[in-house]
This record gives structure tokens, sequence and C-alpha cells, in this order.
């Protein structure tokens, strides 16, 4: 699931001055334990001895006896636990936690107030891809030229909108259920309503007009996730004036269609339309497009992705007011000079769809309960995701991970970094290197990336005093890319000549979502370009756009150190 | 990547000065020494690299360049690359256009020093051309420029004149025309056909400029230009059909789509139902009204349309075989051979366009139809179809039911006939026989039947068309 799961949650890192705390890619921070995270989940078959023991398991930290907590002790540490572990939310972060704490032993119960499986599930990354799959066949049989360069011949393709916005909510729902039971499966409580925090390791939990209820638990994780974020001045109806909650129902496909930023989520949407025969307006408040992916991708996505495709934009401009369509009028959208502030342009179309990024919701969290401030709505948490409260001080056995958080607002990072949680309060101690989470874009091609931007790097790489290399190779050389008839695409790689370190890799090619994972491993376990260099992979594959990528690289670290070393070039 | 580059760029020492005249007398003027004009070249992006085509020039004639700034995308064997500058300067011509080829090293683009030179560097351009290897390739491209230059020469004039005529149509929301809406893909369209937008009117939603009116601007436009031209090529003998005999020739596109609909309307059960009607009273309606442009096709939608009004079960149809789904409009789609197939343009709100307009209306779809045109909403939106060969004589036929409409009705030839009538004389009448083909799971033999004697009755008392 998690690679199913990459991304639509993510973006802070687009546009309305709202990213400040962005790509959570803190360049200075120690990277930690070169361990990866991520491990394959089973729906609750593997695991299930550990579950039969965990309900009745005692923890070696010696609470030997439960009772169930009063309501009186508020404010003080009860003594004994409910559960091992609470996690305040079912979206794909709790889930991972939840999963890794009972193959820990530890006993877990699960919070969540709306549906199973968060945003990424039922609003977002699951969804989408089921969009984007449509997207992506329709793309393929209209594209006259590329099918007639195959010898095939196929006849004006349609579609229907609902059948194609069944298949996205059937997708959710099939995950969602596949989700739920695989918690139920391992013994994970699921305790519906919404969770808040009453005080240190308490939580209490109901539903609207229900008495609520307390639980006691001995470490607890926020996970309560993000929404879409709205900019003030844009009024959303849902219908004409949208947000990705909204066009993931797909319940119109409007003639022209502005959307407000070019993150992964403005960007995916603006595949899926524009494939469906609307036009899309893009309106970036950055002065590029595209703005947190490396500059070279970027520029390459523009000319894939954007130029040749009934997509035009406006960069530099802040949206305004967004008013929806009524009677008889377009959706207008006021744009104002993002730097002088001046007006610049009113557009008229059909609908707006707002992908502006996403902010944390943990409203009602009760953090005041335990002296925490949010910054800006999120919960500010150490590189242990451990809580800090507004002293500056941790809060003990209170954790916060996932987009609550913002470090990395993907769904497998905040799976990730529930699995680290886990691994602490079990007696391990674990720093997640986020420098190892990939992420991706699903348009056609895709496009994927881990690690550092060109210029990340290279700015790292002058405050420590090191040498940063750059290579590509491009998907025209691709045996498997070209008999697919597939060869636009760039792999770039990022890295360090002296020491043979992979500091980031960039993808935008065919399957470029699917072919990261080669060098995010290789980040996660740190494996140097002259050792990976000499694995094999099959050939004709996709995967051989890495192989040859690896190879380009010129690194110094097994010769002789006086050879000289030229840039290396994309050959 | 500016490594690379700068490799390819270093021949740029070569600098052309002026042609050997204006160099010489250039010699007094010492400022004028320094400017020079640079040839800037297809890079080698790859070792195996012998040519290079132009993606796209980022830059345009006339641009300032700083050093370092990308100016063209260039498709090698291998990949695309941007090829930066090596020089301050402004891109003074462009000598192989976007799409073009060129062997590396020959010059693909001129850069002018100061911005006095650029006209100079145009020149030089120019009058180098022919020489240059790049030329062969830069051919191509050019010609094609030329004769989309053609264009726009004219359209102004043409769609000017539209303009005053359709002035109502401006984009409420543009400020009295001051502002243009365009959607997205009619920005683009405008710029690659080299249209105006200015002088586009808009027929989308509020007056919006789509692409389709970008490419009608542009179609119009075109037929200016051939009719202007005396013993335009467009008028050769009609060829009759070259069919190679023993061959196998695949179904085009829209042949393929005929046989597919055609097997998928097995799967309707329909039945037929015929009717005489005597066309005295109409034939004279057209006698009258035809100078004013009215079309026998116009008439017999109109006078279909009215029908189905008073019986809107003919204008349903069966979508899932559980529902009658009743439409809310009459469009009246009527059968067109054109080369090669046959396509059924359609005739949107028949009942309620008045018939000098719905005329207008047939004949800029049938002109489109010819031209490949029809946007989907042209051709695809039909409730009803009519079918008339009447034309070739043929006085009874019998048409199959498109998938996705209730029914068809085939018209055959009007001819005189010897009628007995009921007083027992006998006279002659213009008579036409119409045949209706019908999904029977929505519309019944006795919906039909009423029908049909509606719609005699408007044939053979007409007035009601013409209002």
């Amino acid at each position: 699931m998690h690679s199913i799961c990459s991304q639509a949650t993510a973006v802070p890192r687009s546009n309305f001055a709202f990213d400040s705390h962005a790509p959570a890619l803190p360049i200075s921070k120690p990277i930690n334990l070169r361990f990866c995270g991520l491990r394959k989940e089973a729906f609750g078959f593997s695991g299930l001895t550990h579950s039969c023991s965990s309900r009745v398991r005692f923890t070696s930290r010696g609470h030997s006896k439960r009772i169930s907590a009063s309501a009186e002790n508020n404010g003080t540490p009860p003594k004994s636990f409910d559960y091992d572990l609470i996690i305040i939310g079912a979206g794909v972060g709790g889930h991972g936690a939840a999963l890794h704490a009972v193959e820990k032993g530890l006993k877990t119960a699960i919070i969540e107030g709306d549906v199973v499986g968060g945003t990424c599930v039922n609003r977002g990354c699951v969804p989408s891809k089921a969009l984007l799959a449509v997207s992506g066949k329709m793309r393929e049989l209209q594209s006259e030229h590329h099918m007639k360069a195959l010898g095939l011949q196929v006849s004006a393709a349609g579609y229907d909108r609902q059948g194609v916005a069944d298949h996205a909510n059937n997708l959710a729902s099939k995950i969602r259920s596949n989700l739920t039971n695989s918690m139920k499966a391992l013994g994970v409580d699921i305790l519906t309503g919404f969770g808040t925090v009453v005080g240190p390791q308490k939580v209490k939990y109901g539903k609207v007009g229900f008495p609520d209820n307390i639980v006691t638990a001995k470490d607890i994780i926020i996970a309560t996730g993000s929404v879409p974020f709205v900019p003030k001045g844009i009024e959303v109806d849902g219908k004409t004036v949208i947000t990705s909650d909204h066009a993931l129902k797909l319940e119109s496909v409007p003639d022209w269609i502005a959307i407000v930023g070019s993150g992964y989520i403005g960007l995916e949407f603006s595949d899926v339309y524009t494939a469906l025969g609307s036009e899309v307006t893009f309106i970036e408040a950055l002065d590029q497009l595209m703005p947190g992916f490396d500059p070279e991708i970027g520029k390459l996505a523009q000319r894939v992705l954007i130029n040749p495709r009934k997509i035009d934009y406006h960069t530099g401009v802040f949206a305004t007011k967004i008013t929806p369509a009524k009677d008889g009028k377009p959706v207008t959208i006021e744009l104002i000079d993002a730097k002088t502030k001046e007006p610049k342009d009113t557009l008229e179309v059909d609908a707006a769809l707002i992908a502006t990024g996403r902010a944390p919701f943990t409203n009602g969290l009760g953090l005041e309960n335990i002296n925490v401030e949010t910054q800006r709505g999120f919960v500010p948490v150490d590189e242990r995701m451990q809580v800090i409260d507004a002293n500056g001080n941790l809060v003990p056995h209170l954790y916060c991970i996932g987009d609550a958080n913002g470090k990395m607002m993907l769904a497998h990072a905040a799976s990730a970094q529930g699995i680290s949680v886990v691994e602490q309060v079990t007696g391990r101690d674990h720093v997640l290197n986020h420098l190892s989470i990939p992420a991706a874009c699903f348009t056609h091609p895709e496009i994927s990336m881990v690690g550092l931007t060109e210029p990340q790097a290279r700015e790292k790489a002058e405050k420590e005093g090191f040498e940063v290399s750059v290579a590509k190779t491009s998907f025209k050389a691709n045996t498997k890319a070209l008999a697919e008839n597939e060869g636009e695409g760039l792999a770039k790689l990022i890295y360090r000549p002296d020491n043979g370190e992979i500091l980031g890799v960039h993808i935008f090619g065919l399957h470029a979502a699917d072919l990261i994972h080669e060098a995010s491993n290789a980040i996660a376990l740190g494996t140097r370009i002259q050792d990976i260099k000499f694995a094999v992979h099959a050939h004709p594959t996709l995967s051989e756009v890495l192989d040859e990528l690896f190879k380009s690289a010129k690194v110094k670290a097994t010769t002789s150190s006086h050879v000289p070393v030229s840039e290396p070039v994309a050959v | 990547m500016a490594h690379i580059l700068q490799t390819s760029f270093l021949p740029s020492t070569s600098t052309l000065r002026r042609s050997p005249i204006s160099a010489s007398k250039a010699r007094s003027h010492s400022l004028r020494v320094k400017a020079k004009i640079r040839e800037i070249f297809m890079p080698a992006l790859s070792s195996t690299m012998t040519e290079g085509k132009i993606v796209s020039w980022m830059k345009s004639e006339g641009d300032k360049l700083s050093k370092g700034e990308s100016v063209v995308v260039v498709e090698s064997d291998k990949a695309d690359m941007d090829v930066e500058s090596f020089h301050e300067g402004f891109l003074a011509a462009i000598m192989v256009e976007e799409g073009g080829v060129a062997p590396v090293g020959s010059a693909i683009a001129l850069l002018a020093e100061t911005e006095d030179e650029i006209a100079e560097a145009k020149a030089k351009s120019q009058s180098s051309s022919g020489i240059s290897s790049a030329q062969v390739v830069e051919q191509k491209p050019k010609q094609k420029e030329e004769s989309e230059q053609a264009v726009p020469a004219v359209a102004p004039t043409v769609s000017s004149t539209k303009t005053v005529a359709l002035g109502s149509a401006v984009h409420p929301a543009s400020e009295g025309g001051k502002r243009i809406v365009a959607s997205p893909y009619a920005k683009k369209l405008a710029k690659e056909l080299k249209v105006d937008l200015g002088t586009v009117v808009g027929t989308g939603p509020l007056g919006r400029i789509v692409a389709k009116d970008v490419e009608a601007a542009a179609a119009a436009a075109a037929s200016v230009v051939a009719a202007a031209l005396p013993a335009s090529p467009a008028i050769a003998a009609p060829v009759a059909y070259g069919i190679e005999l023993g061959t196998v020739v695949p179904f085009t596109t829209m042949q393929g789509a005929v046989s597919r609909n055609m097997v998928e309307s097995l799967s309707v059960p329909t039945f037929r139902v015929g009717y005489t009607i005597t066309t005295n009273a109409l034939d004279a309606l057209y006698k009258k009204i035809k100078s004013k442009g009215v079309t026998m096709t116009a008439l017999l939608a109109k006078a279909t349309a009215l029908a189905l009004v008073q019986h809107p079960v003919v204008n349903s149809c069966c979508r899932d075989g559980n529902s009658f789904t009743y439409n809310s409009s009459i469009n009246i789609a009527v059968a067109v051979a054109i080369d090669g197939g046959l396509i059924t343009p359609v005739l949107q709100d028949a009942d309620k366009v008045d018939i000098y307009t719905l005329s207008r209306k047939w004949k800029e779809l049938v002109d489109k139809a010819r031209a490949k045109q029809l946007q989907p909403h042209e051709y695809n939106t039909g409730t009803f179809t009519l079918s008339n060969l009447g034309m070739f004589g043929v006085d009874r036929f019998d048409a199959i039911l498109p998938p996705g409409t209730g029914a068809i009705m085939a018209v055959g030839a009007s001819q005189p006939a010897v009628v007995a009538s009921k007083d027992g004389r006998i006279g002659m009448k213009n008579q036409m026989q119409v045949n209706v083909t019908a999904d029977h799971r929505v519309i019944y033999g006795a919906d039909l039947a009423s029908f049909l004697q509606t719609l005699a009755k408007i044939i053979e008392d007409p007035k009601d068309l013409t209002l």
C-alpha cells in the first residue's frame, strides 16, 4: 500500500506563501541510522501469531494489571494503562504505526472520527491514482500519432464520466476495507469518535451527542493528518470552486478549469482533466511552474506535461478572490501580482480547483491541556517525532506523525514515522532519514524524486565543503522505453564524487514512480555508487535507466585519488 | 551542461562581419569594429550525434540574451537538451525554425552584439541562405511558414466584417470587447494558426473564444485565399474513387465507427411503420421560399421536429434497457454521405429555430462535414434521425436505427401518382413514402402511427413550418 499512496497528501511546497515549512528536507539535520522504515505490509495475514498473544500480553515495563481510568485524576499520569499505544487518526500513518506496534507486541488502539484510511485512501492518493489510470489510458488512445507509430488503429476513444468516478470510488472503498480488515485481524481496537488529549497519557473520544469515553495509554501518537488548504478570499462551493476532496468525486468535467497551485496535486489533476477533454489554466504564486521539483526536471516536465497540452498559465500571481459561478455568471478569479500586489488580471472560467497545499488537521486535539502550542496548525516535534511543548521541552509519551507535524506531507512518510516511533517506544532508538523517502507525481509520464535537488545539494556542499557532481541519462537510450515508444524522459543523479554518496535522484519518464526505489533504498541503506553500479539489471527493462545512471557517475573513491575526474556528462 | 555546450560554441570565433563591402566601410568607424555578429551553431550533445532537431526556441528574434541563458532546446539522438548562449547579445535571426533539423556545427541562428545590428544580421541570414548547409533542411519549415503567413494577410478583412455582423456576441465580462476571453487551447491554436484573437468572435459559454472559433476563423481566411487564387487547384476534376481491385483496405476511423454502430444496432429490437404523405402543399411552399435559401432537408427536419413536439415518446430513447430517456431538446440528425463514409450532422432544437436559420445552419453543417471539421457535438447529439434518398429517385427504403436513439425516418422521393380520392374521383398528386424504424422497448406501434399521422397533417398543411 505504501507504494500506492505516494502523493496528493503532499504539497505544501507549492503556493501562496504558505510553504515556509516546505520541503521537509532539513539539510543540516544529522542523518542517523541508515534504516529503511518502509516495509511491505501484509493485510492481516503475516503477523497473526503476534496478535494472538498481544491481547493478554503485559509489556516488560511492568504494568501488570489494568484498571479503567477515572475522570478525577486528570492532569496526573495514570498508574496503569488501558493500552500500550493509542493512535489518534486511522490514516495511512496511523495504520502503519498500528501494524508495527502489534508486531512488536503492543496492545494497540486506534481512534478514528471519520472513515478509516484518512486522506490518502479516501480523498487523496488512492482515488487520484484511479483517475490517473484512466487519464493515462485515454491519453494513449487519443494519441493518434503514438498509436500509428506502433502500427495500431484506434478510432475515437470516449469515456463515461460516472463510470470513471465509480472506478475511483470503488478503489477507495476496497482499499479502505483492506485497511480496516488488516487492523481488525491483528487485534487492533478501532475506537470510533474524535480523539482529544485530556492529559498526560490520557485520551478521550466520542461521537457528538454521546458521552465521551476516556482511555489511557503508555504512549500516544497523534496522526490526525491534514485537510485541503484554502487561502482566504476564496469561496469554495464544492461545485464550481472545489478542492481535491470534491475533484476526486469527478462530479463534472468542466470545459475550462483553473487550477490554483502547480504542485503535485495541481499537476496530477491537470493530467486528469486534460485527458478527459478540459482545458486548464494554472495559477502559480511563484515565478515558475512546479516550484517543488528539481529545476531541470521541472523544465523538462513543463515541456512535456504543460506546453503541448491544452494548458496555459499565469505565474507570479496570487488569486486574491475567487467567486463560484452563479446566476449564469462564470467563476471569476481576481489575480494580483505576487510582488507588487497590483491587480493584474481577472479570469472567467467554468470551474476552479484549489490545490494550494494542505493544512494540518489539529483543531480540537486538546493540545492546550498539555501545554503544546501548534505552529500554524502543525504540532512541533523533534527528529524522533516526540511532541515539543510551549516551553521547548519534550512532552513524554506523546508523539506526532504525518501531515499533522508537517515534516514531509506524504502518506508513506507518515507511515515510516509511525514505525520509527514504535521502534523507540519498544526500546530501540531510531531516527528516520527523511532524505531517503521518495516522492512521486503520477502524471503521464511520471515524476519521482528522492533526497536533495541540485540547488539544495550545491548549497549543502558549499556549507560543508565537499564537491557535488551530476550525472544524467535519458530514456531515449533505453530499449524498453523505445519499445513502448515513450522515449521522453530523463534521470538525474546528484552525488559526491569523493566518496560516492548519493545525494539525490530525480526521474521524469515512463514509470518513474516505480523506478525511484532503487535509489531511495540505496540512500536508506547507505549504498555507495561504486558498489551499486555492479548490481545487475534485467535487460531490457526501464530499470536500466538507473543502471546506466549509476555507471555514468565518476566516483574517485575506489580509484587512486589523483585521477582527474571531469564533469560527468549524459551519454 | 554548460560545459558541453561551451565546446560547441567555441567555433563561433569565426564571427561573421558584414558583407565585404560594408565591412570595409565600417573599418573607418572605430566604434563599429567592436560590434560582431556571431553564429550560433548546432552543438554536438553526444559523441554519436551528427544532426540535431530544434525542439523549441526559448527566445524570439530581437530578445536580449545574457551569457549562460538557455536559447534553444535541441533534440539529439539521445535526449533533449537546453543550449545556452556563450555570449551576451541579441538573438538577431533564427535560421532553423522549430521542428527543423541541422547538422552538427552548422549555424542555426545569429547573435548580434548590439541592438542596432539585428537588422543587419537578419539581412545576413537571408543572403547567406542557400549556401549554408543548414539551408537544405531549413527549406521545409520555411515554406510552411510562408503559406501560413499568407493566411493572416487576408484574415483581418474577413473577420472584421464578421465582428460587425455579430458584434453582440462580445463576452459580457470583456469590458466591451477590451479584454479578450479565450480558452487556453484557443489561445494556443491562435498562436499556431497566426489568428488575431481580437478579430475572432467567440461562440463558447458566455461568448468566450474557444478552439473551434479560432479554427473557423483560420478556415475562413484560408478559403478566402483559395478563392482569390485564379484557377484554384481545388476545382480539380472529381476523380472517381481510386479503388484498387483485388486489395483489402482497412476501415478508416469513420468506417470503423460505422461498422461498430451497425453491429451494435442488432441488439435493439426494432420494427417499422410506413406512411404515404401527399406533398403538393409542401412542394408549393418550397418553391415559394427556395429563393430565401430554404432547403427541402430543412423543411423536412422542421416538419419532423414539430411532429415530435406532440409525440415526445418518439423523441425518447432507451439507454439501459430499463427506462425511458425523454430528451429535453429535439435535435434532428440528418444522414449525409461524404467521401468514404457517412455522417449525421445535427440540427439542434429544430422545433424552436425558424426555418431560415435552420437552412443556414444546415448549409454550414454540410460544408463543415465535407471539410471533416464537424465538432463532436455537431454530429453526435441527435435525438431523431432523418435519412433521405429521394434525390436518387428511391421511392422507399428501410433505415437501420442508430444506437442511442429511439427512431429514424427513411424518406423516399416525392413522385406524382394517380390517386383515387374518397369522393370517387381520380386525380394526380405528389406523394412521398416515409418509413420509420423505432426501438420497440420505448416506442410502440401506436406511438409511431399517431406520430406519422401528425407529421402527414403538418406536411399536407405546411403553414406552421414558416412560423
